[in-house]
């Protein structure tokens, strides 16, 4: 799949924010006032940042709007009704918490329950899709919480579990890889997707067209993947291994927590690249790819 | 709301002749010029005479080979392909605005392109290719199986059917209603076994594809020699000859 820039940063700065807002939902950390002023103000530039980079995925965004009405078949749908309730429910109780220095824990806890609800319908868009092999796997939905939980708690300040978190996630990363590769097309070939079989063993003898088109730039991507292998060793350093063992293992102080958000966050983009990049369609197949 | 239908009266589909087609692209053209000027927004295209042109259709044509392993002749394979109209079309249902549906009268899978917002997660859900993201409109474009030609009555009645299959010159391409058995399209899909395209993916599409029919070995297929010894004037010829 092609690996647009905009639905990269989506899923990896949406992810962060509500990680983050859940955190701070259940008083992770007891923060009031200006502190909480900043905190929350992270948490919904990178949530509210990540939402609006997804829009730039869209090729006609003035039916944007239309996409919160379809929420009982449509995860892509749910995503945008419980993107837009936790935003609006942390809303509440940052103003309580911020202005009025009043904790209201039940919508506090609310709101975080809606925030990781939100990561989960956003891992389910990809879940959900059969046409795609690697994503359409129980991997995919635990890999996204586990950015939210682990990021929003490194992000939160809260040491210990974003060292749990990440150290986990960097177990189930290398899982869902391995049983990517091994999973390819999940059984689809060439000549299941022409009934062809009957007679032999096929291959393309004429593309439809000499040309590019939408299909093949979307979903037949193969550019880069050579370096796949570098990229994963990247993203399983940078962003979960070597945060997890700093962060379990040395006096966590300021400095060095900004060293490890940068290094987690240059980590998770290497990661989110090649979740789109490796991701192969079963229509390439047509192609001949 | 993006829901399939339980059922549809009606399902209203494409059997393809794999043994017929003969790969000249008119369905492709056909389609092209008839779709571009009636449903929605026109089918773009890019760079149309320069030096990298590309744009939107509904149909195009793949050729395949296929080698038995017996061994003996490859076949050549012309592949058209476009909406399958699946009774259980994913498209459909992971659509967030409403805009693609499966119309319960017919079966026929449409986007309203008023309420497309071009996120393309329904060609993503399609195992087939057959949506494509019109580059300039940024709306999602499909096969509407001709739904502006089959019940227009300004039209000559021979006309009302798809483009398609009204411009095939092989006869390749057929149009009826699958979910009627009597029907002329489902009585061939039953004599030449038609089958289904990537079964495993569970969309069930109600067009078909009837497989070719298998070649000859080529040992089997040679022409005897029909004079070994020519007699008569041409064998004095053969003679002759044979001495010169």
């Amino acid at each position: 799949m092609h690996p647009a820039p905009s639905v990269i940063i989506f899923t990896m700065f949406s992810g962060l924010g509500f990680g983050l807002l859940a955190y701070l939902g259940l008083g992770l950390p007891p923060v009031a006032g200006w502190v909480a002023f900043g905190f929350f103000t992270l948490g919904y530039t990178l949530a509210v940042g990540g939402l609006l980079a997804s829009v730039g995925h869209l090729a006609n965004p003035k039916n944007a709007i239309k996409a919160f009405s379809q929420w009982r078949s449509s995860w892509l749908s749910r995503e945008g009704v419980m993107a837009v309730a936790s935003l609006l429910v942390m809303a509440v109780y940052a103003i309580a918490l911020i202005f009025f220095d009043i904790r209201l824990r039940m919508v506090g806890l609310l709101g975080a329950v809606l925030c990781i609800g939100t990561v989960f319908t956003t891992s389910m868009i990809y879940t959900q899709l059969k046409t795609v092999p690697r994503w359409h796997d129980w991997t995919t939905p635990p890999v996204f919480l586990l950015h939210a939980l682990g990021g929003g708690a490194l992000l939160a300040g809260q040491v210990r579990m974003a060292g749990i978190f990440l150290a986990m996630l960097g177990f189930l990363m290398v899982w869902a890889w391995i049983k990517g590769d091994e999973k390819g097309l999940s059984g689809t070939t060439l000549e299941s997707a022409t009934g062809l079989g009957r007679i032999g063993k096929l291959r393309l003898l004429e593309p439809p067209h000499s040309g590019q088109n939408y299909l093949l730039k979307e979903m037949a991507y193969d550019v880069g993947r050579k370096h796949a292998f570098k990229l994963r060793i990247i993203a399983l350093v940078l962003g979960y291994a070597l945060p997890a063992a700093l962060l379990l293992l040395l006096p966590v102080g300021h400095v060095l927590a900004l060293v490890i958000v940068i290094a987690h966050v240059a980590g998770v983009a290497a990661g989110r690249w090649l979740f789109f990049a490796e991701a192969a369609h079963v229509q390439r197949l047509y192609y001949g790819k | 709301m993006t829901d399939l239908p339980k059922s549809t009266e009606k399902k209203l589909g494409l059997v393809i002749d794999l043994d017929t087609c003969v790969g000249c692209h008119a369905c492709v053209v056909s389609c092209k010029e008839w779709n571009t000027s009636n449903y929605g927004t026109a089918l773009s295209d890019v760079d149309a005479y320069g030096a990298e042109p590309q744009g939107t259709f509904l149909n195009r044509v793949h050729s395949f080979e296929a080698q038995p392993e017996s061994g003996g002749c490859s076949q050549t394979v012309h592949f058209p392909k476009s909406c399958l109209h699946c009774e259980d079309a994913p498209c459909v249902t992971v659509c967030p605005t409403g805009a693609s549906y499966k119309r319960e009268e017919d079966g026929i899978v449409l986007v309203n392109e008023d309420d497309c917002m071009g996120c393309g997660l329904c060609a993503w859900s399609c195992p087939y290719g057959a949506r494509e993201l019109d580059q300039i409109f940024g709306v999602m474009k499909k096969c509407t199986l001709c739904v502006d030609r089959i019940y227009n009555e300004n039209i000559p009645e021979e006309d009302r059917v798809p483009s398609c299959v009204r411009t095939c010159p092989a006869g390749a391409r057929h149009f009826g209603d699958l979910g009627d058995p009597d029907s002329d399209v489902s009585r061939l899909v039953a004599e030449r076994e038609g089958m289904d395209l990537m079964p495993e993916m569970g969309t069930k599409p109600v067009n078909k594809y009837l497989p070719p029919r298998l070649k000859d070995v080529p040992s089997d297929a040679a022409l005897e020699p029909k004079y070994k010894d020519a007699a008569g004037l041409f064998g004095w010829l053969d003679k002759a000859l044979e001495k010169f």
